[in-house]
């Protein structure tokens, strides 16, 4: 038995919320969004949406990192890779991904020095050990990810290291969720809001949200108990037509967030217009390195050639990030489109929609 | 990428946490929280613990859907 983890897995519990959420579940249809691609993995590999009512539908949202990264952004990995004496490290999944004319794990197979990285402080210690090469780490991640980034940039100079430098493709929560909102694709009526960024961030994030967009917003822990609490919650604020921000999340979420991650995070990155697939650009959405740091940002350091930007025509990644098809609508899915030979981001990420999908076969 | 497995910290070095989830050893860096004890549960993402894991608040969550879900299951028996 894992501490903390079996006990939110206890049937018993379940049931019993399954039932209290069919017991308060209106007649008419509600459209609940889970943001993170984590909690898409808890609801199908739970059978989530067996235990709920027949017109309570849930939306996977824009919260997978690899799946929101831009094909330019790869593009621009694999030309930095293409650099003499660099080597590139970046989080593994990143490596399958297509971009425009190829991926890293393509330019991995030719001649580029690609390296897999658990965390950024691997991407230090090769810098240490490799003083005559230049190391890329290959940010990407929302709020979870970038406090740990940052904090490595300021590891990297306090020890005066000059071989290593930060690709930032870091996204940052609320302004994805507006953009969601504002595009009016798809009518939500509630958020699953993702339990680690708001683990970092707290919760007032979410308050203009509930506020301005009238719509309830959830914060859930990745267990299935957790799920169907935060859904039951939900359900319940739709019922009595309000809208606030609530935290499920309890024993690992406090209101004010990790206030030491997040002041790190401020000293290092700032706010930048940023490209999202199948969201386009959305204004403030990314993060750029201070100028403070900017020996350490790999986009000053390094002229990066612009590379003319192609997408697969047949993937439609993009509409499944803005909850408007699932990847059952894809033509490529199942087919083509497989975790073995992906043909686009979501297929390539343990937390991609289309990744779930398959591994769960509905 | 995002583990949400609580780990025990088992002991602290240099800031970096050797930390167990079963019997699997992990460390974990513990540069960006505060106050991490030897004993304490914390969420690890990316080598970094995120945040600790408030177990006197996980317990009374528990309690609280397991009273409930008793109390569902009686009243089912006697409406069954």
């Amino acid at each position: 038995m894992v501490k903390y983890i079996d006990e939110f897995r206890n049937p018993n519990i379940a049931k019993s919320l399954s039932q209290k959420i069919h017991e308060i579940m209106p007649d008419s249809k509600i459209n609940l969004m889970e943001i993170c691609g984590g909690h898409t993995i808890t609801i199908f590999k739970y059978g989530i949406k067996k235990l709920l009512p027949q017109n309570l539908n849930l939306i996977s949202g824009p919260g997978c990192p690899v799946c929101v990264t831009d094909n330019s952004f790869i593009d621009s990995a694999i030309e930095l890779s293409h650099l003499q004496n660099v080597i590139i490290c970046s989080f593994g999944d990143m490596l399958r991904v297509p971009g425009s004319h190829s991926s890293l794990i393509n330019e991995k197979s030719k001649q580029s020095d690609i390296r897999i990285c658990y965390s950024p402080m691997d991407a230090i210690e090769i810098a240490k050990n490799n003083k005559n090469m230049e190391i890329i780490f290959l940010g990407i991640g929302f709020e979870t990810t970038v406090p740990l980034i940052a904090s490595s940039i300021i590891s990297a100079k306090s020890e005066g290291l000059k071989n290593f430098s930060v690709l930032s493709g870091h996204k940052t929560m609320p302004n994805a969720m507006k953009a969601l909102l504002d595009s009016e694709d798809i009518r939500l009526d509630g958020f699953i809001c993702p339990g680690h960024v708001s683990a970092i961030t707290g919760l007032d994030l979410y308050k203009i949200i509930a506020e301005k967009y009238k719509i309830p917003c959830v914060v859930s822990g990745f267990e299935p108990i957790d799920m169907l609490e935060s859904i039951y919650m939900l359900v319940k604020q739709i019922k009595e037509n309000i809208s606030t921000v609530q935290n499920q999340y309890t024993r690992v979420v406090r209101n004010q967030g990790n206030q030491k991650a997040i002041e790190i995070m401020n000293r290092v990155f700032e706010p930048v217009d940023a490209e999202w697939r199948g969201l386009g650009i959305i204004p403030g959405s990314g993060l750029k390195i201070k100028s403070e740091f900017q020996q350490f940002d790999a986009n000053q350091k390094f002229d990066i050639p612009l590379i003319e930007k192609k997408e697969n025509p047949g993937c439609i990644c993009g509409n499944i990030m803005r909850g408007i098809n699932t990847p059952l609508d894809c033509k490529l899915f199942k087919k083509i489109c497989t975790p073995q030979s992906p043909q686009g981001a979501c297929m390539v990420s343990d937390e991609g929609t289309c990744a779930t999908y398959f591994k769960y076969s509905l | 990428m995002c583990l949400a497995i609580p780990m025990k910290i088992l002991k602290i070095e240099n800031n970096i946490a050797f930390a167990e989830v079963g019997e699997i050893e992990y460390q974990a860096n513990l540069d960006i929280i505060s106050d991490a004890r030897v004993g304490d549960y914390i969420i690890v993402h990316a080598g970094f613990a995120i945040e600790k894991l408030d177990e006197e608040t996980a317990l009374e969550n528990l309690k609280i859907w397991q009273d409930i879900a008793e109390f569902e299951e009686k009243r089912q028996q006697k409406m069954g």
